[in-house]
């Protein structure tokens, strides 16, 4: 009591100090519901900050960042068809089906073609997924599951299950998509920042986007609305094709060279990112700014503990770890308790 | 009665979520062999109530006492442990499962290395059987019971423990006549070994054949407590929604225009089969029959649901093939489905958006929707259809059931629809919402929309209609104008008794 009136002032401020900090109290439990990540985010960064400086250091955020960015591309797109209710497994794969076709036609029909080509094939890859799963309404796990060995096949076909290089490695601008930089932002920044802007707009303001977290949402309803379901989930699986051709160029252009198997397991860390990011798996919410967060949020963890100097067979386990506590503590902020209600 | 000691009592309970107050200082209490009827409107707080009573929700101010016992419950199991029992309206049985087993499951009896011990549990299963006078026994599948057997399965769960109340969630809400009056004899049982019980329910009849007392709440407060059998339904209903219902039908009358939509021959194999009608401007077309006389079905098929195998459609004088919602949509017909929450609404999105979903393609600046033009949408039909709602932000799923259908009706109205189909419009709506969208249905007419309402209570189709198609087993009987139907000869026509005199004469 004589605490109280130490700091209280007052007895009217007194007497309102306790709803005043049950109010405050569910302020912060707002926040932390809405904008966890955000700030689990924030407190590991200070965490890894005060155990090794180089962490902030300009030189390495923009290295985690630009290490980052081929996954992130990839997350871009997966976001759309996540919150249209769908799952999208075979990314990794068709990453490594764009890498391989870019480079060999790089050399064949020069990259000004490689390019245009490459991307109309993923999106043709894009538009078959789409079309099994937006108009013939097969389930998309076990579609994209399929495709990822389908599209792996195609890729060992493509290559002859050979590596695929680019024969002059110096000589050729293609690098520049994976190697160059502006004003000293390497452009591979460049382009998962342009990406998610643009994604980021169509998916929050666009009719578009408003229809795709409808389907998510509640199909049935979007369907009894006139939301026209197969178009919208076909055309987040053509949006994710296009991001994994972009990334696909992204990572040709970094190596001139590439195995068969260079997007092999990036599906699920992606998907991680985009869940680490808060979207549902059920469909209805997420967002590409949280996507964002969630795929630096897995960059930082990586370079954190190769700084901290944990082995790098550890950071598998650590990683995954880390992202099963991140996704129970997201869990925990909305339902306001730890464990689940139901016994 | 008042001198014993509360089976249940609450005291100024209250529950607050952002920025609502659910639950503002409730009290009331339940005596031993009393049956204590809970009303008010949806979204009165009812729900949240009984999540505090289950230990699902913490009351942020307030006591819960169990015979004089002050109790917090931090669970389901918890409340359960105190004495207080649920019988719900969605009941959660394993249907795979036994008799015996559902009712005793996480606390089947054991004999060593944890074998379950099969001849106790029948004998104990047996005996609370008997108590309830059920035909069934301890071995049936519970899957094999029909659902009023079922909800005698979730009651008998309920007495294995030493119950001191016992809450029963619109328990009737799937049940037959016959059914319910086992119901009321089993209730009548538990009342006379003193427990208390609270009864939940929208249906008036009950509450005044089987309660004893009832409280009422309206906007989480507690309204007050009357004695069943000094009162009566106005009271109650005064109570509920503050102010007096006025449940005649309004006469207003209005010229009708031009038909709007003719359907003739109209068949789809296995559901309905050629079924002729046609709407005027300004009209109320009511379908009445019992649940599988094709009545959605014909509705779906108007929206682009289902693809007719005969018939023709015409709008406006003019043929027309619908082949999806949105071909509907965009000649002018809109459909406010029967499950709201599956087909109406998305419930994780917000109100605004929800009510411009059909539309939203038009509302753009650029390549984006605009805020603005949405925002006044949605303010226009909140105002005209006095949907209450902290703000177009608010998520639907948050809403009363009476606000959600007014949100669906809006959504439609700002299509400016030709033909508005409205299947069940105020199922699952509590009664002063319900006379309010009676009302609008009324006024949307006389504005000059054709309306068809389908609907399973007969005193919602004589209120709100015009004329009245009486559909059974996937053909229309018998068309009544208002002034010619009576309950007898629509009773009759619905369940097909009139069809052959009918014709014949």
């Amino acid at each position: 009591m004589s605490e109280t009136t130490d700091t209280g002032g007052t007895r009217a401020q007194g007497a309102r100090e306790g709803r005043m900090s049950g109010l405050s109290k569910e302020k912060i439990g707002g926040i932390l519901a809405r904008q966890g990540i955000l700030v689990a985010f924030v407190l590991f960064m200070v965490g890894f900050a005060l155990a090794n400086q180089r962490f902030i250091a300009p030189d390495n955020v923009l290295g985690v960042i630009r290490s980052s960015a081929i996954l992130g591309v990839m997350a871009l797109g997966v976001t759309f068809v996540v919150i249209s209710g769908n799952l999208d497994l075979s990314v990794g794969s068709m990453m490594s089906f764009s890498t391989i076709v870019v480079l060999d036609l790089h050399d064949q029909i020069g990259p000004a073609l490689a390019i245009p080509a490459m991307f109309g094939l993923t999106l043709l890859i894009g538009a078959v997924i789409g079309f099994l799963v937006g108009y013939l309404r097969l389930n998309s796990l076990i579609v994209t599951l399929g495709m990822l060995s389908a599209i792996h096949g195609l890729t060992l076909t493509w290559s002859g299950g050979q590596n695929m290089d680019i024969a002059d490695k110096e000589g050729t601008w293609f690098s520049v998509f994976g190697q160059g930089s502006v004003l000293g932002i390497p452009v591979p920044i460049l382009i998962f920042a342009g990406l998610a802007v643009v994604l980021g707009l169509i998916l929050a303001k666009t009719p578009f986007g408003r229809k795709v977290y409808a389907v998510g949402g509640n199909g049935v309803a979007a369907t009894f609305s006139g939301v026209r379901r197969a178009r919208v989930v076909f055309m987040c699986y053509l949006a994710s094709s296009f991001c994994v051709a972009t990334a696909g160029l992204i990572q040709a252009s970094r190596s001139l060279g590439s195995q068969n198997t260079v997007g092999q397991g990036m599906e699920l860390e992606v998907l991680a990112a985009v869940i680490l990011g808060g979207a549902s798996l059920l469909g209805g919410s997420g967002t590409i700014f949280k996507t964002v967060i969630g795929v630096l949020i897995l960059g930082f963890i990586k370079n954190g503990l190769l700084l901290v100097g944990l082995q790098f067979y550890v950071q598998y386990t650590v990683t995954w770890v880390i992202i099963i506590l991140a996704v129970w503590l997201d869990i925990a902020a909305k339902r306001g308790r730890l464990w689940s209600p139901i016994a | 009665m008042s001198d014993a000691t509360p089976a249940l009592r609450l005291d100024g309970i209250v529950k607050t979520f952002p920025g609502v107050r659910a639950l503002d200082g409730v009290s009331f209490s339940v005596l031993p062999g009393e049956v204590h009827a809970l009303m008010g409107e949806n979204g009165a707080g009812k729900s949240t109530l009984m999540k505090v009573l289950g230990g699902i929700y913490q009351p942020d101010e307030g006591q819960i006492t169990v015979s004089e016992v002050p109790v917090v419950m931090r669970s389901p199991l918890e409340a359960k442990a105190k004495g207080i029992v649920f019988i719900h309206q969605e009941l959660s049985l394993a249907t795979e499962l036994s008799v015996a087993e559902n009712i005793y499951l996480g606390e089947l009896p054991r004999k060593s290395f944890g074998r379950v011990d099969w001849a106790t549990l029948n004998a104990r299963t047996n005996e609370i059987l008997s108590r309830l006078k059920v035909g069934f026994g301890p071995g049936d599948r519970v899957g094999d019971l029909s659902i009023a057997n079922q909800q005698m399965v979730e009651i008998a769960r309920a007495l294995t423990v030493d119950a001191k109340a016992v809450i029963f969630d619109e328990p009737t809400a799937s049940l037959t006549d016959a059914e319910k009056v086992v119901l009321f004899d089993v209730i009548a049982d538990l009342k006379k070994d003193g427990v208390g019980i609270i009864y939940i329910s929208h249906r008036m009849e009950e509450i005044f054949r089987i309660t004893d007392r009832i409280s009422v709440l309206r906007d989480g407060q507690y309204r007050g407590t009357l004695e069943t059998a000094k009162t009566n339904e106005e009271e109650i209903t005064q109570l509920m929604i503050g102010r007096k219902l006025d449940l005649s039908r309004s006469e207003a009358t209005h010229a009708l225009g031009d038909v709007a939509l003719e359907v003739r021959g109209l068949t789809v194999k296995g559901l309905y089969e050629d079924v002729s009608f046609e709407v005027r401007k300004g009209e109320v077309l009511g379908f009445y029959g019992l649940v599988g006389a094709g009545r959605t079905e014909i509705a779906e098929t108007l929206f682009g649901l289902r693809e007719p195998s005969a018939g023709t459609i015409h709008l406006n004088g003019e043929e027309v093939r619908i082949h999806s919602p949105a071909d509907a949509i965009a000649r002018g017909i809109s459909l406010v489905p029967e499950d709201r929450k599956g087909q109406g609404l998305v419930l994780g999105m917000n109100c605004r958006d929800n009510m411009t979903l059909p539309q939203v393609d038009d509302l753009t600046a650029g390549p984006f929707v605009a805020d603005g033009a949405e925002i006044a949408i949605f303010d226009q039909y909140r105002d005209r259809l006095d949907i209450r709602t902290p703000g177009w932000k608010q998520q639907v799923g948050n809403l009363s059931g009476g606000n959600q259908q007014k949100i669906v009706i809006g959504k439609w109205l700002s299509m400016h629809p030709d033909v508005l189909i409205v299947d069940e419009p105020t199922r699952g709506i509590d009664v002063g919402s319900k006379s309010e969208i009676h009302n609008l249905i009324r006024a949307l007419a006389a504005q000059g929309y054709a309306v068809i309402v389908i609907s399973s209570e007969m005193p919602e189709v004589l209120r709100v209609s015009d004329r009245i198609v009486a559909m059974y087993s996937g053909r229309i009987m018998r068309t009544f104008t208002a002034e010619t139907v009576t309950e007898d000869n629509l009773i009759q026509a619905i369940s097909g008794i009139a069809a052959s005199a009918e014709t014949a004469a």
